[in-house]
């Protein structure tokens, strides 16, 4: 793809004209190669990503665009080039940033009402590693508020919206969540990666559902250091782009121990890029039995079954395992998520920062009352009830202790299952996309999306959504890879077998 | 056991004690966050992101602050737990900007211990006693609200928001208000010494939750168990534990001998009024909803941290005490004056060191003497000349150079008091002093023998009075000669000298 993209560029610039949308094809790897190499500039790029941003309004995407720092980027790497400086890992590459991450003087709000227009003095870690890198900021992606949500709807600023559409619907389809307008706007090609995080499956799912490549590393591989706090013990974050390669890329650039960090892993950070192999020679994929489960749709089942067929051709055993306390993850996961979530958004109180709704004559308690009733949505309510009754003296043994057990014993199925083989392989999500405000209503069913991708997040492992073909209704399914701690080589690996086998180059018809 | 009771109309009634107390951790830096820990600076000028709760912000655990707790549950022979946790107590206030306080309630660092308070008869304390000591843990302290800056509003300062304190948790093994004073004394002065607090109680850096029961005397049973008891905060001062203790005793006999029931209860210290009231009762208590701060990893302390910790241990007081009445020969009552305070022992030894050096003398040949003056000549001195004294020449080399004059005869004890207030006035050298100012007392037994056989040539009446048995008069031949030497004879060469002629 990249070289057609770049002749076509060179064509037309040799012909006096500047259209340079065709950039925004290119993914991370061929932006920065191209960029480096002088086939185009890091200006043409961003300019190019900066106008189908403009234009795509319809997918509500963005919360708040910064085509000027994506330009001043990209200017500071064509300058770098010219005065024969190496770029970064990321040289010249726009990137969308999930408003979780704290940038400083761009607002940032979890997607919530109550950190509407709050806008940090403080860079992220993980978004200060990226521009240190070389890459851009196009601007700050929607998402469920507070990382809350499987379809994007819990966000404030409403949901982004798929690119994706069944064949012969104009149905407006998630994007996934709570990364979904990461998920969104690199499938639409809005940029060409971008930054999720993960509590439960939030980089995952989404990139599922748009037909995307996500990983979520191994806990601790990547600071948490100024992402907004869901549920510390959980939250990851990682990189969401087109292709294993460009994940590669990004992950080496967002990864690396973070004294700012406690939780953070004192690792040095493997080059994945260099060290992607997708022959599988003598490695064993297990297929976890328990994930297949009562009610899971067909086509999931196949796709599963075709992603075993790919990696036995890519040299892997396959072997059956047993991860016999899959059931209870998902329950564990709603009990501990809230328990924490409940506590890390205790600070937003009105006091300091962020909405403070101070009635005539209140006082502390109505204040707050006040503030925390008009800013945070239903489901961050919803998580913030549910974990304070589970923390509560008289419930915390029966539900916080109980679920951390259940924590334990997840953890321990997935060592045991690793004597046994190398990776593990299934499905992502019980489902391709769904419509907009269908599943609004129930909220357990939304949290079943997640049934397939908690166990990973309760062990901490690294875990990646790789494209793996349409449904019936043309619609992308994932496969997840789940690894070994520490091991995202083996995932990436593993995924690039997949992808290089899927032959995944559908794309959603532009109709935003 | 204490005697100390409450009278009530139904008889005695025993008062049974526990405390908490929060001392802050001597450390530049706060136990999460690398604020400063300064006393007494601008409102909000010593706040990290991390003290201010900002989105995304996460604690790291300052190893200095775990190492000051380690250092001091060591000193109360306590059980050090290697691998001890933090939880979070979650409850909202303005000046808890996290929503929750980070403390250790489940798996505290440091586990039981105790401590000695020594007898003291007149105050109350018939003979030595041990208090248990339950835990010691970690915690952030909350930042402070101030009410008196603005007619409607409050307003929030941060600056005590995440500072280290440790919460020393003592048993209910305290009975009466002099333990009690006793206990928080002895324990400032460990903290002192180990330097892990710097137990300024004016200053906040010590203060006390005081538990109070009553209950008949008699042994605990299940028949007869501890009283219902109620909680007073944040009592800043040993007088005023004190002061808590007897009023809430007494208010709980009146209470009960009146037909009501004690509530167990928050209550808060009024000084101005000396009582306390109610905060909160046990229905309204919060539910602090305690969970391990998943933002932290547990606490994991190596045999080489401990070791470091125990190694960099001073000598503690009770250890002191021992040392300075038995190898320094020192009554209790200077050992006892002399080890309270960090700052008394550090001149007393120091001096100690450089008196036993100028004399080349034992160390426990000059103790009593360097004793003497550090605990009441020295003070004396500097009381009677108030302001004027300039305490940067009081250098241990000067009191040497003193007491090793004074040791050799050359100086009386009147005019060590004198030279040294000149030293402290003007940094003058003592032996100058004494040489220019005449403030030395003779020794020559020449003149003094002449001066002697003077006045027993003159008073051969009082000789045979004297040899006839009048032992009184030999005062009075000692008072002519010092008088006839004006003031400057050695007491002791006089002494020595008319015996010989006398006897």
């Amino acid at each position: 793809m990249a070289p057609n993209a770049s002749c076509a560029s060179d064509k037309l610039r040799a012909n006096g004209f500047y259209i340079v949308t065709d950039l925004t094809n290119l993914g991370v790897k061929a932006i920065r190669d191209g960029v480096a190499s002088g086939e185009f500039t890091a200006r043409e790029v961003a300019t190019g990503f900066n106008a189908a941003i403009e234009a795509a309004a319809e997918l509500n995407t963005f919360i708040v665009t910064t085509p000027e720092k994506a330009l001043e980027a990209a200017d500071a790497a064509d300058t770098a080039r010219a005065a024969g400086k190496p770029l970064g890992k990321m040289g010249g590459v726009p990137i969308g940033m999930k408003d979780l991450f704290c940038t400083a003087g761009t607002q940032t709000t979890a997607a919530s009402h109550i950190l509407e227009g709050f806008v940090p003095q403080y860079e992220s870690t993980v978004s200060a590693n990226l521009w240190n890198a070389g890459a851009g900021m196009l601007g700050k992606l929607n998402l469920d508020q507070f990382a809350m949500g499987s379809s994007n709807e819990t966000s404030y600023f409403g949901p982004a919206k798929s690119p994706w559409r069944k064949e012969g619907s104009n149905t407006a389809l998630t994007a996934g969540g709570s990364s979904g307008g990461s998920s969104s706007a690199v499938a639409a090609r809005l940029c060409p990666a971008a930054t999720g995080t993960d509590t439960g499956g939030s980089i995952r799912q989404p990139a599922a559902v748009t037909g995307i490549v996500g990983i979520k590393p191994t806990y601790g591989r990547c600071s948490r250091w100024g992402v907004v706090a869901f549920a510390s013990s959980l939250d990851q974050v990682g990189p969401m782009a087109r292709s294993v390669e460009d994940c590669a890329i990004m992950l080496g650039a967002m990864a690396g121990f973070d004294p700012k960090d406690s939780t953070s892993l004192d690792m040095p950070v493997p080059d994945w890029e260099a060290a992607l192999d997708a022959d599988l020679k003598g490695k064993k994929v297990g297929i976890p039995r328990e994930y297949r489960m009562e009610g899971t749709p067909q086509d999931i089942l196949d796709s599963w079954k075709q992603g075993e067929e790919w990696l036995k051709d890519a040299g892997a055993q396959i072997v059956e395992i047993s991860l016999p306390h899959t059931k209870y993850a998902l329950p564990a996961y709603y009990i501990i998520a809230p328990a924490e979530a409940s506590s890390n958004l205790a600070r937003y109180d009105g006091v300091r920062y962020g909405l403070r709704d101070l009635p005539d004559g209140s006082g502390l308690q109505d204040m707050y009352a006040a503030t925390r009733a008009d800013g945070f949505g239903d489901e961050v309510k919803r998580r913030i009830l549910i974990g304070t009754y589970v923390l509560s003296a008289g419930f915390y043994d029966a539900y916080y202790t109980q679920a951390q057990k259940i924590r334990t014993l997840v953890a321990q199925d997935f060592e045991k299952a690793w004597g046994e083989c190398d990776v593990i392989l299934a499905p992502t999500t019980p489902s391709a996309a769904f419509g907009l405000g269908e599943m609004q209503s129930d909220p357990l069913a939304m949290y079943l999306n997640d049934v397939f991708a908690v166990p990973a997040s309760l062990a901490g492992l690294p875990a990646m959504n790789v494209p793996a073909g349409l449904n019936s209704d043309g619609l992308p399914l994932g496969l997840q890879i789940v690894g070994k701690p520490f091991d995202e080589q083996g995932v990436l690996n593993t995924g690039l077998a997949i992808e290089q086998r899927a032959g995944f180059t559908a794309r959603a018809e532009k109709w935003w | 056991m204490s005697n100390y009771r409450i009278q009530g109309a139904t008889g005695e009634w025993e008062v049974v004690i526990g405390l908490e107390v929060h001392a802050q951790v001597s450390s530049k830096a706060k136990l999460f966050s690398g604020a400063n820990t300064e006393f007494g600076a601008e409102p909000n000028t010593q706040v990290s992101l991390v003290d201010a709760a900002m989105p995304g912000m996460l604690p790291v655990p300052n190893r200095e602050c775990i190492r000051q707790a380690v250092r001091t549950g060591m000193a109360i022979e306590a059980q050090i737990n290697a691998w001890s946790r933090f939880d979070r107590k979650n409850y909202f206030y303005a000046d808890l900007p996290q929503g929750y306080q980070i403390s250790q309630l489940y798996h505290p660092i440091v586990g039981e211990g105790q401590l000695l308070i020594e007898a003291d008869p007149k105050g109350g304390i018939p003979e030595d006693k041990i208090i248990g000591i339950e835990r010691i843990h970690v915690e952030q302290d909350a930042g402070k609200l101030m009410h008196d800056q603005h007619p409607t509003m409050s307003y929030v300062d941060l600056n005590r928001s995440g500072v280290a304190l440790m919460e020393i948790v003592s048993m209910a093994d305290m009975r009466s208000p002099a333990e009690a004073g006793a206990y928080v004394r002895k324990l400032r002065s460990i903290l002192r010494y180990v330097g892990s607090c710097d137990g300024n109680m004016e200053q906040g850096s010590m203060r006390a939750d005081v538990n109070v029961s009553v209950r008949k005397p008699g042994p605990i049973t299940e028949e007869h168990p501890l009283g219902t008891r109620t909680e007073t905060k944040n009592v800043n001062s040993v007088r005023f534990v004190m002061a808590v203790i007897e009023g809430e005793a007494r208010r709980q006999v009146d209470l009960i001998e009146d037909g009501g029931t004690v509530v167990q209860e928050t209550r808060l210290y009024d000084p101005d009024r000396n009582e306390t009231r109610s905060m909160r009762s046990k229905e309204d208590a919060h539910d602090y909803r305690y969970f391990p701060d998943p933002d932290l990893l547990p606490i994991e302390l190596d045999d080489a941290f401990l070791t470091e910790c125990r190694d960099s241990l001073p000598e503690l007081p009770d250890a002191k005490r021992a040392r300075y009445t038995q190898q320094l020969g020192m009554n209790d009552y200077n050992a006892a004056q002399l080890t309270a305070e960090v700052e008394t022992f550090a001149r007393f030894e120091t001096l100690l060191a450089e008196t036993s050096s100028a004399l080349g003398k034992s160390e426990s040949d000059v103790a009593t003497q360097v004793a003497n003056w550090t605990l009441s000549v020295a003070p004396g001195v500097i009381k009677s000349i108030g302001d004027e004294a300039n305490l940067e020449y009081a250098t241990s080399a000067a009191q040497a150079a003193i007491l090793k004059m004074v040791d050799a005869g050359e100086v009386s004890g009147g005019q060590s008091k004198e030279i040294y207030e000149i030293v402290l006035k003007t940094g003058r050298d003592p032996a100058e002093i004494a040489e220019t100012e005449g403030l030395k007392q003779q020794s020559d037994s020449g003149a003094i023998e002449a001066e002697i056989d003077t006045i027993l040539a003159a008073n051969q009446d009082k000789v045979e009075q004297y040899k006839g048995g009048k032992d009184k008069l030999f005062g009075f031949f000692v008072g002519q000669t010092m008088k006839a030497m004006e003031g400057k004879a050695n007491p002791q060469v006089v002494n020595e000298l008319l015996k010989a002629k006398l006897d």
